[in-house]
């Protein structure tokens, strides 16, 4: 129980922070911040088309039970959210109801911006309000059936979402609260990096765990372990420099994470990035490397390919990564104690040699240096030779793998 | 003494003062990617599909970098890889590609008829006036080498390329500002123009001057979206 005295003087408090909330939040600085946090909960990804007016909407989002489309959230007053009000914007962010009560599918994340909290949800609100409002319908849905029925996204809310508010833990410092907040509500962080089961949800306890990213094809890392994107043995300022810049001593961003520093990461302040920084460090699970030893393949076959894969890296990969795996951080990246190269899922590793790619262009890295697409110039086989020899020359400890991983990942979507 | 001993060799040969862990800071190396496919200094490689990037224009090429970056022209692998790059830096690849001279290939002996490469040459040079379409060397030069900034020079391209380019410009799967100009002639054309305007001028001999017309060099007969007055 709080004292009349402990009780007077939260009171007290609250107002106090009231009006100086009001001091510094003139409209225009609420609008700054709305941009701000727009950015950190990448709006623009989903809610831009291709040359399309900016947050205007009707950018196809192909998933798994069909073909979804994004909506206009400029404030045009027909077409868009021009006219919701600040409470109508809250209640979508945390409970992913529209202002008439229909329930959004969960491609919107809002089991990540449930805990986004009123005042930040305001103020992004005051941002979309300010911008120039685009006048274009909402396209509908191409969804199969059964899915087209929207009654099901009850079942879905009821195994998959919880609402509430992010709730600061007192143990912590501010600014591992602040990380949480921001990789937890806004950054929706989880919406990829936690495994994705066949309803589409992910459950609590497999939070940041990793998963394949359906329709991508891409892998992405479990954010908690530390042999695959678990940042537990990671400097601090390697976890921020790949976050803001797309690019860092440790490893590279490529894919769908290009997307995300591309268009969200790189516009954080540095608070913010070290602060993520801080948490993302924090909730790896304690380092530990367990000897790999579930080789898929018969050893004649694996050492066969590993002899023929290091011919292929000599040849083709060397020149940049170095022949020891050293690369030339943080432009090309090393590949030894590379955990994205060694992690069980070697998804990854195959994409980027047949694709190749750029990171990001970013303000900290405008003029990134791109790894050649491959999968012209070499055969299935030299692929699973040369992604079987990274995962296990220089103590890499990853498994081997077969030409038929390759092969299946050459017709993997590419956008 | 072996630290002493590499300072010395790094003074005695400069080609290994490189500052070791960081790559060369040109954009040769920035654009390794390009290269599997496009060659070395943009010059195409075996496979037909791939055009040569040398010493076209840097408006075109820059048009082109952000057609793919923006998801106008589809081609997933050049999409995926643009995607997220900044303007700019697509501007300093494409004054790269322009800047470089590797020779035109030798023009390669031709399957066509000589009907066809007759029909061809008449399309080129002369263009249709009853269809209304046309000589290619009206918009892309009298030399075929085109004109800056936006107008692409059509030599040293392969049939197979130039044929799927005007076909996808006639099915409207390739398309480019307002006024679409390409678009419209490419409409005009028949399967059969196709074939022969892309059978002829892969037989074109490189002329004495490779490098496109300066800007202005010479007027075009419509307007034409990518090459603004």
């Amino acid at each position: 129980m709080l004292s009349r005295a402990q009780v007077l003087g939260l009171l007290f408090s609250l107002l106090a922070g009231c009006a100086y909330g009001q001091q510094q939040n003139s409209p225009s600085d609420i609008v700054k911040r709305g941009e701000y946090l727009a950015r950190a909960g990448d709006c623009i990804a989903c809610h831009t088309a291709p040359e399309g007016r900016i947050f205007a909407g009707g950018r196809a989002m192909p998933t798994p039970f069909g073909t979804l489309y994004s909506s206009n959230i400029t404030p045009d007053r027909d077409t868009g959210i021009g006219k919701w009000t600040t409470e109508d914007f809250y209640k979508a962010m945390h409970t992913g109801r529209f202002p008439d009560g229909g329930l959004m599918y969960p491609a919107m994340p809002f089991a990540s911006y449930t805990k986004v909290t009123q005042a930040d949800s305001a103020a992004i609100f005051a941002y979309l309000k300010s911008i120039a409002p685009v006048s274009q319908k909402n396209r509908e849905h191409d969804l199969r059936f059964p899915y087209s029925n929207r009654q099901l996204i009850l079942g879905w809310r009821t195994l998959f979402f919880s609402e509430g508010e992010y709730k600061p833990d007192p143990s912590k410092s501010a600014e591992w609260n602040r990380g949480a907040y921001l990789v937890e509500g806004l950054g929706h962080c989880g919406m990829c990096h936690s495994p994705i089961n066949a309803l589409g949800g992910t459950s609590q306890s497999d939070a940041f765990k990793g998963g394949l990213i359906p329709m991508q094809n891409w892998y992405a890392p479990s954010l908690t372990s530390n042999r695959e994107a678990g940042l537990g043995d990671w400097s601090l300022k390697d976890i921020a420099d790949l976050l803001k810049t797309g690019v860092s001593a440790r490893g590279v961003v490529y894919g769908p994470m290009a997307e995300v520093v591309h268009n969200s990461l790189q516009y954080l302040t540095d608070e913010d990035t070290n602060a993520m920084a801080v948490y993302l460090k924090s909730i790896a699970e304690p380092a530990s490397r367990p000897p790999t030893t579930s080789a898929t393949l018969p050893t004649t076959e694996s050492s066969l390919l590993v002899s023929l894969g290091k011919t292929v890296y000599d040849a083709r990969c060397a020149s940049c990564h170095g022949a020891q795996g050293e690369g030339k951080p943080p432009h090309w990246p090393p590949l030894a104690n590379n955990q994205s190269i060694e992690m069980e899922s070697a998804v990854n590793a195959i994409r980027m040699v047949l694709n190749g790619g750029y990171p990001p262009g970013t303000e900290g890295n405008p003029r990134p240096y791109g790894m050649p697409p491959f999968a012209g110039l070499l055969s299935d086989n030299e692929v699973a030779a040369v992604v079987s020899y990274i995962r296990t020359a220089w103590g890499n400890r990853g498994a081997p793998v077969s030409a038929r991983e390759a092969n299946e990942l050459r017709s993997a979507p590419l956008n | 003494m072996a630290w002493v001993g590499l300072a010395i060799s790094v003074q005695t040969f400069p080609v290994l003062a490189q500052t070791p862990g960081h790559p060369p800071d040109t954009m040769e190396a920035r654009v390794e990617a390009c290269t599997p496919c496009h060659g070395k200094q943009g010059e195409g490689t075996s496979d037909v599909y791939f055009p040569r990037l040398a010493g076209k224009p840097a408006g075109y090429l820059y048009n082109q970098l952000l057609a793919f970056k923006n998801g106008r022209r589809k081609y997933p692998p050049m999409n995926y890889l643009l995607e997220y790059l900044g303007d700019p830096y697509l501007q300093d690849m494409a004054e790269y590609f322009a800047e470089q001279r590797p020779p035109l290939p030798a023009p390669a002996p031709s399957d066509a008829s000589k009907e066809v490469l007759q029909q061809g040459q008449s399309l080129v040079s002369r263009g249709d006036p009853v269809r209304q379409i046309p000589a290619c060397g009206s918009c892309h030069g009298p030399g075929l080498t085109g004109m800056e900034p936006g107008i692409p020079g059509l030599l040293g391209l392969r049939p197979n390329y130039v044929s799927a380019q005007l076909g996808a410009w006639r099915y409207g799967t390739r398309t480019a500002k307002a006024p679409d100009c390409m678009q419209q002639v490419a409409a005009r054309l028949t399967e059969a123009d196709v074939t022969a305007v892309a059978a002829y001028l892969a037989t074109r001999p490189a002329p004495i001057v490779i490098a496109p017309a300066p800007k202005g060099a010479y007027v075009l007969p419509f307007a034409c979206g990518s090459e603004p007055d």
